[in-house]
């Protein structure tokens, strides 16, 4: 009886259909460009948070500070503020503040503090030893990054992007408020102020479906490549 | 190959300063194999990690194949490290890499071409008897063949030098005893000085030449291995020695056993014998010149550098008289032994 009613809505709703399809790209555009650009900047930062740490690789007390604070900020503004306070900013990256390409700023910014300290979290959790035993065969500190704390962190990096992409899946729920589009926005406009429950029952499906996805691929991932 | 120069390491916790190591000196010989022996916290991890400066000493020299190492700068360190090999007590490999591709860590390290690098690590797989565990991964192997990875990984890059960091701790003893045979036949066949630190006495005189025994961060005594058997000179190495005969009295004995001698009780004696003992078969001298029977306990003799040395319990059974006068002899012989008890 609910699989018919659901064929009969998606036979009489055909641009609602399109509505919900196109939001989906949306999201997954603004998902995935900002992840994609947030881990770019993001993992070097959690590097290099965790290498300037005092007894660190590359110890530098006080460049691990100033990145410690830059990056709590970035942390404990609440996304939905820090969406509107970025406006100008947006403005002047993309030349608008409206649409799914200007979600994407705020989202990245939002993202890189998030990966930073996830990614400095997986780092920490690679043995002191290990970076000791490459320090004593002759290895450069590019090469302790590149072939043993990336590689050992590699289970851990791979969670935190996992992470990452199901919390910007949340966040640009929120995008929508500044005309990012996406399937929270048609969630919030149709589902809550339209008052039209299926809507927001089929967006809530679509996201739980996308989340799920998501996890499953990370987790995939994660398992093929921890030898621990 | 090794000189250790009037080396200092100082630590500090908050305003507190702690001597890991005061005022080391120590040599050690192209191609023999060292050990460095203390209890932990002597020192000793300090002082090995300070041979390729993973711990830079405060003040002194280390100087490995002519080179002073504590004047290079970064780079020259680095470079200069990839002749010095090092394997460690939790065999530091690296999980995400098959036993295969933690061997040409170090090569590729270097910028080695491939093909050589697949030469040298099968070599060396050869070497270390693991071939059949190449694609492996870390996880899935025993402890001793995650030391043999290890070694097999230092010496990829052909080191004239091989640091042990108490590379057999983790180790059950027969596996201790498997790698310690390795490193004898590497040491042979690749003419490699190799520098130990255990906490094990038994491990230095299975494979060590010289020792070395630090306690509290100093340099106690050092020297031949034999000759530190045979004559240890402080209580320290003494103690090392002892640990290595530990002989306890049975918990059946124990409860028999009376402070003062009592009638139908005989005495239960240890005797110690060191490189000072006289070199003659004592016990049944003994027990035939002054009539009384021995009955060993246990025993634990062992022969290191020409010297029979070891630890032994017994039980003198016969007079009172005879029994003074056989401890009186034996003393004399240079045994030196303790009366712990009257056994009813």
């Amino acid at each position: 009886m609910s699989f018919n009613a659901v064929i009969t809505w998606w036979v009489e709703n055909p641009r609602l259909i399109d509505l919900l399809v196109n939001s989906l790209w949306e999201t997954i555009v603004m998902v995935f460009t900002s992840g994609f650009i947030g881990f770019v900047v993001g993992i070097p930062l959690g590097v290099l948070l965790h290498l300037s740490k005092k007894n660190g690789l590359l110890e530098n007390t006080a460049l691990n500070k100033v990145l410690g604070v830059v990056v709590n900020i970035g942390r404990s503004i609440p996304f939905i503020i820090l969406l509107v306070a970025l406006i100008p900013v947006t403005r002047f990256i993309v030349g608008s503040s409206i649409g799914t390409a200007a979600a994407i700023v705020p989202l990245t910014i939002g993202a890189i503090p998030f990966i930073a300290r996830l990614v400095e979290g997986a780092l920490l959790e690679v043995p002191a030893g290990l970076v000791e035993a490459a320090q004593a065969m002759g290895a450069k500190p590019i090469q302790i990054i590149n072939k043993v704390l990336l590689p050992e962190a590699l289970p851990g990096i791979i969670n935190a992007i996992t992470i990452t992409l199901v919390t910007l899946v949340g966040y640009s729920a929120m995008a929508g408020t500044v005309g990012g589009g996406g399937l929270g926005d048609v969630g919030i406009r149709y589902g809550y102020q339209r008052f039209d429950g299926t809507v927001m029952m089929i967006t809530i499906v679509i996201l739980v479906v996308l989340v799920q996805l998501i996890q499953s691929v990370g987790d995939h991932l994660v398992k093929r490549v921890d030898h621990r | 190959m090794i000189e250790i120069k009037n080396v200092n390491k100082v630590f500090y916790q908050g305003d507190r300063a702690i001597n890991a190591l005061s005022d080391i000196n120590l040599t050690i010989q192209q191609g023999s194999i060292s050990g460095v022996i203390g209890s932990s916290g002597a020192g000793k991890s300090t002082l090995i990690r300070c041979v390729n400066l993973l711990e830079r000493p405060t003040s002194g020299e280390v100087i490995v194949d002519g080179v002073d190492l504590t004047t290079l700068s970064e780079q020259e360190l680095t470079l200069t490290r990839r002749k010095i090999g090092m394997i460690f007590q939790h065999f530091n490999l690296l999980s995400s890499r098959t036993v295969f591709n933690n061997i040409a860590l170090p090569l590729e390290l270097a910028g080695i071409a491939k093909e050589k690098i697949k030469s040298k690590v099968e070599d060396l797989l050869e070497l270390v008897g693991l071939v059949d565990k190449r694609d492996v991964y870390p996880a899935n192997l025993s402890g001793g063949q995650k030391q043999r990875v290890a070694i097999a990984r230092a010496l990829a890059s052909d080191p004239k030098v091989l640091l042990c960091d108490e590379a057999t701790s983790a180790l059950d003893p027969a596996t201790t005893i498997s790698i310690l045979e390795l490193l004898q036949k590497i040491n042979k066949e690749l003419n490699l000085t190799i520098l130990l630190i255990t906490h094990e006495m038994a491990v230095v005189k299975g494979i060590c030449e010289e020792v070395a025994i630090i306690g509290n961060g100093k340099l106690v005594e050092n020297g031949k291995v034999g000759d530190i058997f045979a004559h240890p000179k402080t209580d320290l190495a003494r103690e090392f020695i002892r640990s290595t005969l530990d002989l306890s009295i049975p918990v059946d004995y124990q409860t028999r056993l009376q402070a003062q001698r009592v009638e139908n009780s005989y005495p239960l004696i240890r005797l110690e014998f060191t490189g000072a003992s006289v070199d003659t078969p004592v016990i049944s001298h003994v027990a035939r010149e002054f009539n009384i029977d021995i009955s060993i306990l246990s025993s634990n003799m062992d022969y290191v550098g020409g010297v029979k040395f070891g630890l032994m319990l017994a039980e003198f059974i016969g007079s009172e008289v005879a029994a003074e006068k056989a401890i009186a002899y034996l003393k004399e012989q240079k045994i030196e032994l303790e009366v712990l008890g009257y056994v009813v």
